[in-house]
């Protein structure tokens, strides 16, 4: 029985993420009737499909419904109450156990008595249990509701109810109940109440009788379907709570409840009084949607409007990019020093009874489309279509858009629309003038003195703090130089810090956490406007509640890394009475272990003093370091007094500033904000380029080198942050995003709490040693070495290990080539008896049991039948070694993958000598380079690549000069023009869009299994159960050792986690949610011999990767230079030169996957299992060898990773995936379609179509590119016209033959794919509105179209053509980011667009109707030129175009462009990306150059 | 760091040697320069390997790309400190090493190695000449005193790295000179003795005592030197030469190598050679092995005008340019042709040598007779077998250059009562310790002849340990 887990093994509740769909109808007039709450439902069950069902098939992660109070309805039921308004009511849910539920039932009545109020009535709510599946039974609590009168005006009852609900929440949390959880007040409320359940959308009204009552009638509804990844069976969790319904995530959810937690000693307010208790005002233990309600609700309760208090909370961006009033952008700004943003994708509807609305993140990440009917309904949802009415009926449809609000008030019958919200709100008190006269900005601020950026000592303090050579040469200089951090390539082979024997920084102990999944990352270069590192320090932070000019006394800073000079003033601003305080970070060098811990503690009440004299900042400073005082390490000494502070309730009063010649690079600077820093001055980092400059090694003067340094910092900074999906600095700042590993949960526990650590590690006394033993480099010798070469990066005979090192790279190639085992086997030697451990897997061996003769263990064909090879795409691989990886691994029967870039249609067949050189896993990355139908039918499984080992949740980009014709063409693009892969998947946003996504896939090709490669990191597990629940049918988890060829210095050394521990918790979390049996597992991650396979599988894995091994096969010698693109030995390279030197061959990579096979057959025969699969999951037969050698190394515990969940689920997979393709539009259209794939005659037809019909399409143009190719039938052949609101994905991967016309509007996802179909949407017959002034499609349309033609008569969502490399289309307004990484392709807009259209674009053509003169402000400039109309050609393909779109659609607009041709063909802008108009030139003088050669032949 | 994109445009360019034809008459250096901007666009192919082949194979651990880099910058003074972080004496190696580093060296795998060896010479002589390498002594003496016996390599290493230790050193060399078998085993023409000088100069300036014609254990006393000293390292090499005991041995024209090249050396410097004097002018010369000291015997039998010089050896020719058995990055057993062999020389293979015959106690011919190699099946043993042809050389001069079999057991080691491993050479531990208390031992003494970089290493190595035996 599944049971709400406590943390064992390696799985936390606190990684739990979900998303959903979320939707309200509201009677704009007020009208209670029951016909809105019937709608709300419907609204909820025609969005079944976000919502997601447990291992059961029958328990929902949640379904629930908000609605204004059913006062005829309670009354019915024969409670006496008061009038509406003055009693107040709602659902609690008790716990099981009769008597527990008699203790909150007596805790519920005393503080209910106490406050002065009085149960009226507690009634047993009707409930259908039957209905429940077996997980959600499990813990159904009692439901009751209950009705509570008391004295005063509504909305002082309304406070005392929400006062009382907080004590009995508080009271719960310190009692004895054994399952506190099960005691849970779902609303109460004199306005509005709530009904929630465990359940699917599809139950709610079943298991609610209450809701189908006829009398149960109100104005709003507003519903929310949960979509969790775990399936435990958490009623409290379901959605909406009290005021909020939310699809998305909070990324930087635990810095948001920190601070709040920080927050609550400053709180006051008069109308909640004694605020003791209401806190925790973050009821702990919830979800990130719940915690944002509570701070919802909290504000609101405080005096706050609801559009107020969701603009501080999720503000939009306020920088020059957005064009949004002065006046807002001061309220912005206000707020910005009282609050961090709660920063991540979010659609947020919220009702308090009277007023219901909505509000999209500032990057409008999630959707939310809405329809204003003739008889003032309003329907907002994720998705358009799940209400349908006759077109005449509609007034409006619309979106919500990034950033912006909407809102309806029930009582005055009035819409309100983002500006009228905002202006209001803003225009509420002088915000630009509190502003001005209070806040400073640091650049503003120049003082006389002189600032000396060298140090005296600077060799023995580089030797202290750790600089090695390759921090200099690798890292500062390239900053110095470039502005930008460094790239490298292949993975990181060193071993973790723990393993180390070499001192260590603490900083090298944490590893930066980033999105998968859940959430999205984001393109902090192209998508730069909602990106900010503006940084406030200084306000005693008062009470944020109250609104006061002095809140913005405060110090505003642009760069959060300050230099010398900027760091001098700020120390020394006496301005408004500002003071510092400096507290040394050091410790007597004599002391050891215990004098660092005395001061740190030291430190950290000295910084409680400083709040107590009230200083603004107090500045954490190493500069006196010297021969008897050592630092502490400045992460420790920031995480520590920002932590103390948070305890003490003491910290929003006071900023912390670090001075430290400790951070020099990006990692380290990304861990002291996130750990609560404000400012920094790597006052150390400046004194190397001082001396850098001195001695001519870096050839600039010295403030362009800081200015350089300090430029990659930052950039390097957002990386960081868009990683996570987290959009600034303020949120991300003590957002904790980041892990450690080899750290002791002692340290942890009391420096860096909250912070996880899975296999123990280091403590103090080991930081203490490592602190000295640098010290002592620098201070306890008369001539401190220069900085030395640690062989961090490069290896080193007398510097840090690496598992590829000459002797196990040259044994294995000469093994491989001889194909001898007996040289394998020497290979093994070093690779398994190695010295010194490098990888978790290196402390673990096997408990034999009785071993078997090797002749009955399964044969090495059975085992090599789960190798794969890794996704190396070919142009990031010479075709060569690609090819070769291709006929090895179908000579074995493993399968080689095609890494992102396509594959030349040529290799689908078999070759005349009988080799294959196809690749039988095709991938799906966020670029779609080379993604058409006919790549995905050739596949025998389609993957879909989440994240990289070595740059997990970055984006990546392949210049332009690399992109020769073969490679241009195999990824459906043009040569020399540049490809840029985003960082995020642009339709997975979150958990339900890749279950919709893996629907697409499998809709195109029912026969190939659908994986999903995900990277380790905490919290891994419970994304790989929310992909199992998506419907993956194969989950991947790669290690942060993963290989690649370009990549941040950065991101490979400090992102993601060892394998070892990702594929552990995900086979631990899959096994307790029941889900483990339905999919299969696969790793990798620098696996090399048969003890790694055994190790892996043992952990939970079925299947195995290898990359870099194999190309060390093929000959690559880990030169680590493939981002150069000059690979000695032909591997990474398309140099022709170069490929010359290539000397692998296929056979080689076929002796070492047999090799490895009998070597893991060796490994099962000593275990005493005969096949692989017995082996899977059985981790009880690994033993934790410890070794003893090293200090830090034996503080280690593998208990957790060797956790085996009890209970008899599945281990392994043992049944298929279910996938809900039999019941689809697409098996009738293919049946109607017969005659055009058999016999290519042309079809037509007619069909109904409802949001619930999703991908439709995509199956049918599976059939032809399966018969046809890429190329298609003929134009026309299948035609079909669909009329209603189509689901997502419409027409994705269409063919080229098939017309689909739709007659109504269509959701997300439109023509993803689209390859060479025809996709024509125009209005419902009778529709009355203007269609170029309302939406008609969603977000995301064309997502990596490689051809075809899309014509829109209506306005679409943002993101229109993002990556499309060919399609043609014409649309009437689009929203933010149109035209995003196109690469190719056509795209006519006639109508307004929204923010950074065509960011990342580097080829195709865009045509902008610029009626309003403003195009060049909504444009983003980085890589594209605008101009008018001026060739007669490009004149001529626009009117064409145009032309298509009126007989397509008969768009009125186009119409009227047509007939006043000469007038409108001046307000066109003609946005062309500037390397696409070199290849355009380009070709245009190669042109005239042959025309001049032939005229001189004939002369 | 480097340009990493140079190899595709710069080839390999030696620097060569001089011309047969004037080489072959002096004992002169044969290898010449370059000049700097060659050299510069030379160290500027090194790729700087995310894994440096080149560093690993290196005994000393030489950081090849750093110092590439730095000489491709022209930061010469750099580039020397880092090189002479690792290696005592890149002049020694900067000339005479057989380049380990260039055989691993990736680049090589296409038979264009970076000219590391001669990049190191130029750093080297750059620096000397610059007047970079002045004369470092200690700041702080510890007061305890080390005993270095034997002035090779390996001794000069462990004696240079324990004075800047501290300690004081005192080494005892037998012969006149010091610098061991690269004062009298290299031939001048491969390494010019100033360079030796040069060095042992600046070692005296730094404090090191030299003691020459000081054989321990014959001309000094043993006992002494241990009562006086608080450590004792024996880097005496591997001097018992492998000799050929069949017919004819004792016949005049047949000698050791060592015999023949340590005579030259001698008379070069102006000193005294012992015994009888051995010239192979007019003379027909066979030498008997194929290796370096072979090949140096060649070399100074045509400069001393050879009628005729034939070189033999046992095992087979080995693969011209590649041998798969040997692949990269392992040293490759291929065909060696040195400046020796290139100014006059017979070369011959599977050859075993049957008897010295002679007229009137002198030798006038050598009987030969053919082997061939193959491997036995059962056991994968490569086993040699004589196919029953025989051939009589002629010869004048025969020279032994067959390898040394262990040090000198007779004086010094077995009054030392140190034990042997199995082949004869000093037993020592992991810290180069030998079984008797605070006695040290590195280099040929240790290993059997090797290279000088890997005594060198070797002398490094116990340095270090005798350091912290001292520092107890």
């Amino acid at each position: 029985m599944l049971k709400y887990p406590v943390e064992s093994g390696l799985y936390s509740p606190e990684n739990e993420h979900d998303a959903c769909g979320v939707g309200f109808v509201v009677r704009i007039t007020g009208e209670r009737t029951h016909d809105i709450v019937e709608r709300g439902m419907q609204v909820l069950e025609n969005m079944v499909h976000r919502g997601a069902e447990g291992a059961d098939h029958k328990t929902g992660d949640g379904a629930g419904i908000l609605v204004q109070i059913p006062h005829e309805f309670i009354l019915l039921q024969g409670i006496p109450v008061p009038e509406r308004g003055h009693y107040g009511t709602g659902l609690v849910f008790f716990p099981k156990i009769q008597s527990e539920a008699d203790l909150c039932m007596e805790l519920l009545r005393s503080i209910l008595t106490a406050d002065g109020l009085n149960l009226l009535a507690v009634r047993d709510v009707p409930v259908n249990s039957d209905i429940l599946g077996e997980i959600s039974r499990s813990n159904e609590p009692t439901i009751k509701q209950i009705v509570v009168t008391g004295p005063g005006k509504p909305e002082e009852l309304e406070r005392k109810l929400y006062i009382a609900r907080k004590k009995v929440e508080k009271a719960t949390a310190q009692s004895t109940l054994t399952e506190k959880r099960n005691f849970y007040v779902v609303s109460l409320s004199t306005q509005k109440i709530v009904y929630k359940g465990m359940l699917t959308s599809l139950q709610l009204r079943e298991y609610f009788p209450d809701l189908t009552h006829p009398n149960f009638t109100s104005a709003i509804a507003l519903v929310h379907s949960r979509f969790s990844t775990n399936t435990f069976p958490t009623w409290d969790l379901a959605q909406p709570f009290r005021l909020l319904g939310h699809n998305g995530e909070i990324n930087t959810i635990k810095g948001n409840r920190f601070w709040m937690q920080a927050r609550e000693s400053v709180l006051k307010s008069d109308l909640l009084g004694n605020m003791e208790d209401l806190y925790p005002i973050l009821q702990s233990g919830m979800s990130d949607s719940a915690s944002l309600d509570n701070m919802l609700e909290f504000l609101v309760m405080a005096g706050k409007t609801l559009p107020h208090a969701m603009s501080m909370l999720v503000p939009d961006s306020w920088n020059e990019t957005n064009p949004i009033s002065d006046e807002l952008k001061a309220f912005y700004e206000y707020h910005s020093t009282l609050m961090e943003p709660w920063d991540g994708p979010a659609t947020l509807l919220f009702s308090d009874g009277r007023y219901v609305g909505g509000t999209l993140d500032r990057n409008g990440l999630r959707p939310a489309r809405y329809l204003i009917t003739n008889d003032n309904m309003m329907i907002v949802a994720s998705e358009t279509g799940v209400q349908s009415f006759p077109a005449e009926q509609i007034r409006e449809k619309g979106r919500l858009k990034p950033g912006k609000m909407l809102m309806v008030d029930t009582e005055t019958h009035k819409i309100y629309y983002d500006a009228e919200l905002k202006k209001e709100i803003a225009s509420a008190h002088p915000y630009r003038e509190w502003l001005e006269k209070n806040r400073l900005k640091l650049e503003t601020l120049t003082s006389g003195r002189e600032v000396k950026n060298n140090l005296p000592n600077l060799k023995a303090l580089m030797q202290a703090f750790g600089y090695s050579k390759e921090d200099i040469e690798r890292l500062m200089i390239p900053m110095a130089l470039e502005g930008k951090e460094p790239i490298s390539s292949m993975g990181n082979d060193a071993p973790i810090a723990v393993l180390s024997d070499k001192p260590q920084r603490l900083f090298a102990y944490f590893r930066q956490l980033f999105a998968q999944v859940t959430n999205p990352p984001i393109d902090p270069i192209r998508e730069e406007l909602v990106m900010s590192l503006t940084a406030f320090i200084g306000s005693h932070q008062a009470n944020m509640l109250e609104p006061n000019p002095e809140h913005c006394k405060v110090v505003k800073l642009k760069s959060p890394v300050v230099t010398n000079k900027e760091f001098d003033i700020l120390k020394n601003i006496r301005y408004k009475r500002f003071s510092s305080v400096e507290l040394p970070m050091l410790f007597p060098l004599s002391g050891g272990a215990s004098a660092l811990e005395k001061a740190v503690n030291n430190l950290c009440l000295k910084a409680e003093e400083a709040v107590e004299n009230g200083h603004n900042y107090l500045i954490l400073t190493d500069r006196g370091v010297n021969a008897d005082m050592v630092a502490i390490p400045s992460l420790l000494a920031v995480s520590a007094v920002h932590h103390h502070l948070i305890e003490c309730r003491k910290r929003m009063q006071i900023d912390i500033v670090v001075e430290s010649a400790e951070p020099r690079e990006v990692m380290h600077f990304a861990l002291l904000f996130g750990y609560g820093a404000s400012v920094i001055n790597p006052y150390g980092a400046f004194a190397v380029l001082d001396d850098l400059v001195k001695n001519k090694e870096i050839q600039s003067d010295y403030e362009t080198a800081e200015k350089h340094y300090i430029k990659s910092i930052n950039k390097g900074l957002l990386k960081v942050l868009s990683k996570m999906g987290i959009s600034t600095l303020r949120s991300y700042r003590g957002a904790q995003i980041f892990e450690a590993i080899g750290i002791s949960s002692e340290v942890l526990k009391h420096y860096f709490e909250g912070t996880t650590s899975k296999v123990e590690g280091i403590t103090m006394e080991d930081i203490a040693r490592d602190a000295i033993c640098m010290h002592q480099e620098g201070f306890a010798v008369d001539d401190p070495k220069s900085p030395q070469n640690n062989g961090v990066y490069s290896w080193r005979k007398e510097g840090e290990l690496h598992a590829w090192n000459p002797e196990t790279i040259s044994r294995l190639q000469i093994a491989a080539r001889t194909g001898s085992y007996e040289k394998y086997k020497e290979y093994v030697a070093a690779v398994d008896q190695k010295s010194h451990p490098i990888f978790l897997r290196d402390f673990l061996a096997f408990k034999g049991q009785k071993p078997i003769d090797i002749s009955e263990v399964e044969p090495a064909s059975e085992i090599t039948k789960r190798f794969v090879t890794g996704a190396m795409s070919y142009g990031s691989i010479s075709r060569e070694a690609h090819e070769a990886l291709a006929i090895a691994m179908n000579i074995v029967g493993g399968k080689s993958n095609t890494g992102e870039g396509g594959e030349d249609p040529v290799r689908f067949k078999k070759r005349a000598d009988g080799t294959s050189v196809r690749s039988a896993i095709k991938q799906i990355a966020s670029g779609r380079f080379g993604v058409t139908t006919e790549y995905l039918v050739n596949a025998d499984e389609l993957q879909i690549k989440v994240a990289q080992g070595a740059k997990p949740g970055e984006g990546g980009q392949l210049p332009g000069y690399k992109v020769d014709q073969i490679i241009a063409k195999t990824r459906h693009s043009i040569p020399g023009i540049s490809l840029i892969s985003p960082p995020p998947h642009h339709d997975i946003y979150s958990i339900e869009d890749l279950a919709q996504l893996i629907f697409d896939l499998k809709n195109v090709n029912p026969l190939a299994r659908v994986s999903v490669k995900l990277v380790s990191e905490s919290g891994v597990g419970t994304v790989a159960a929310g992909v199992a629940k998506a419907k993956a049918d194969m989950i991947l988890i790669s290690g942060c050792e993963g290989g690649t060829g370009a990549s941040p210095s950065s991101s490979i050394k400090h992102a993601g986690l060892p394998v070892e521990i990702g594929l552990a918790e995900t086979q631990q979390t899959l096994v307790m949610n029941g889900l483990r049996g339905q999919v299969r597992l696969q790793t990798d991650g620098q696996l090399k011999t048969g003890h790694d396979i055994v190790v892996a599988a043992l952990l939970g894995a079925e299947e195995f990767g290898f990359a870099t091994s194999a190309l060390i096969v093929l000959g690559c010698v880990m030169m680590r230079k493939c981002h150069l693109n000059t690979c000695p030995v032909g591997v990474a390279t398309q140099n022709e030169d170069l490929r010359k030197r290539f000397v692998g061959r296929y056979e080689y990579l076929v002796n070492f996957f047999n090799f490895l096979a009998e070597d893991v057959r060796e490994h099962l025969a000593a275990l005493g299992y005969r096949k692989l699969d017995d082996i899977v999951g059985k981790t009880d037969l690994l033993e934790f060898m410890p070794k003893a050698d090293n200090l830090k190394m034996q503080k280690l515990d593998f208990s957790r990773l060797l956790y085996k969940p009890a209970g008899d689920q599945a281990i392994r997979n043992v049944k298929p995936q279910v996938h809900d393709i039999f019941d689809i539009q697409d098996r009738s259209l293919i049946s109607l379609s017969m005659p055009a794939l058999e016999m290519q005659s042309p079809v037509q037809f007619v069909r109904d179509i409802k949001n619930t019909d999703r991908t439709v399409g995509a199956m049918l143009s599976g059939e032809i590119a399966k018969r046809y190719g890429y190329e298609g039938l003929a134009d026309n052949t299948i035609s079909c016209t669909f009329k209603g609101s189509a689901g997502q994905s419409f027409g994705a991967f269409l063919a080229k033959g098939v017309t689909f016309r739709l007659e109504g509007d269509a959701n997300d996802y439109l023509g993803k794919g689209l390859s060479g179909g025809r996709i024509i949407v125009v209005p419902a017959e009778g529709t009355a509105y203007a269609p170029d002034s309302n939406i008609i499609a969603g977000n995301t349309l064309l997502y990596g179209a490689t051809g075809g033609e899309v014509y829109i008569n209506g306005q679409v969502g943002e993101r229109f053509c993002v990556r499309n490399s060919g399609a043609i289309t014409v649309v009437e307004g689009a929203g933010d980011h149109c035209c995003e990484y196109m690469t190719g392709g056509r795209v006519v807009v006639l109508g307004k667009t929204g923010r950074n259209f065509a960011a990342g674009m580097s080829g195709g053509i865009a045509y902008v109707l610029d009626e309003e003169g403003d195009f060049d402000f909504f444009c983003n400039m980085q890589m594209v030129e605008l101009s008018l109309i001026e060739e007669m050609a490009d004149n001529r393909e626009l009117r064409n175009l145009i032309a298509a779109h009126y007989r397509h659609t008969k768009s009125p607009k186009a119409k009227h462009i047509l007939e006043n041709w000469d007038e409108y063909v001046e307000k066109f802008i003609r946005v062309i990306p500037i390397e696409y108009k070199k290849v355009l030139h380009d070709e245009k003088i190669e042109a005239v150059k042959k025309k001049i050669a032939q005229v001189e032949y004939d002369y | 760091m480097g340009n990493p994109k140079a190899f595709l445009s710069i080839d390999r360019k030696e620097a060569g040697y001089r011309p047969v034809h004037e080489r072959k008459t002096d004992f002169g250096e044969v290898e010449q320069t370059l000049n700097n901007e060659d050299r510069m666009l030379q160290a500027s192919r090194c790729m700087d390997c995310g894994v440096p082949f080149c560093h690993w194979a290196c005994p000393l651990g030489n950081k090849m790309p750093e110092y590439q880099d730095l000489v491709y910058k022209g930061k010469w003074k750099q580039a020397y400190e880092i090189l002479a972080e690792t290696n005592d004496f890149p002049e020694f190696t900067g000339r005479i090493c057989p380049a380990l580093c260039e055989k691993s060296c990736v680049l090589n795998i296409s038979h264009q190695a970076v000219t590391i060896r001669e990049n190191e010479a130029s750093v080297t002589e750059r620096a000397y000449n610059e007047g970079w390498i002045v004369a470092n002594p200690p700041k702080t003496r510890t007061g305890k005193k080390v005993a270095v016996i034997g002035s090779g390599p390996a001794g000069l290493v462990a004696a240079n790295r324990l004075n800047k230790m501290g300690h004081e050193v005192t080494v005892y060399e037998k012969f006149p000179q010091v610098g061991g078998l690269l004062r009298s085993g290299i031939p001048n023409f491969k390494l010019n003795k100033s360079v030796i000088d040069r060095r042992i100069g600046l070692m005296e300036e730094e404090g090191v005592r030299f003691v020459t014609s000081a054989e321990v254990g014959k001309t000094v006393s043993l006992k002494e030197i241990k009562s006086s000293s608080d450590a004792v390292c024996i880097t005496i090499g591997s001097g018992v030469a492998r000799d050929l005991p069949a017919e004819g041995r004792e016949l005049k024209g047949v000698h050791l190598a060592l015999e023949f090249l340590s005579q030259q050396n001698l008379s070069l410097a102006g000193l005294p050679i012992e015994g009888e004097a051995i010239n192979a002018k007019g003379k027909r010369v066979l030498v008997i092995g194929g290796g370096d000291t072979g090949s140096d015997c060649v070399g100074t039998s045509n400069r001393q005008g050879a009628l005729e010089v034939t070189q033999i050896e046992i095992l087979p020719k080995p693969p011209v340019g590649e041998n798969p058995q040997t692949p990269w990055p392992n040293w490759p057993n291929v065909l060696k042709t040195s400046s020796s062999h290139e100014e006059g020389c017979i070369r011959r293979w599977c050859l075993t040598t049957k008897r010295f015959i002679g007229k009137n106690g002198q030798l006038t011919g050598v009987e030969i007779a053919e082997v061939e190699w193959n491997t036995d099946p059962a056991t994968g043993r490569f086993t040699m077998q004589e196919t029953g042809k025989t051939e009589i050389i002629k010869a004048d001069l025969v020279f032994l250059a067959m390898g040394f079999v262990h040090p000198e057991h007779e004086g010094l080691l077995d009054e030392l009562t140190v034990s042997y491993d199995q082949r004869g050479n000093v037993s020592v531990g992991s810290l180069n310790e030998s079984s008797v208390k605070g006695v040290f031992a590195a280099g040929d003494a240790v290993s059997g002849a090797s290279l000088v970089v890997r005594a060198m290493a070797s002398g490094r190595q116990m340095a270090e340990a005798v350091n912290d035996y001292l520092k107890k």
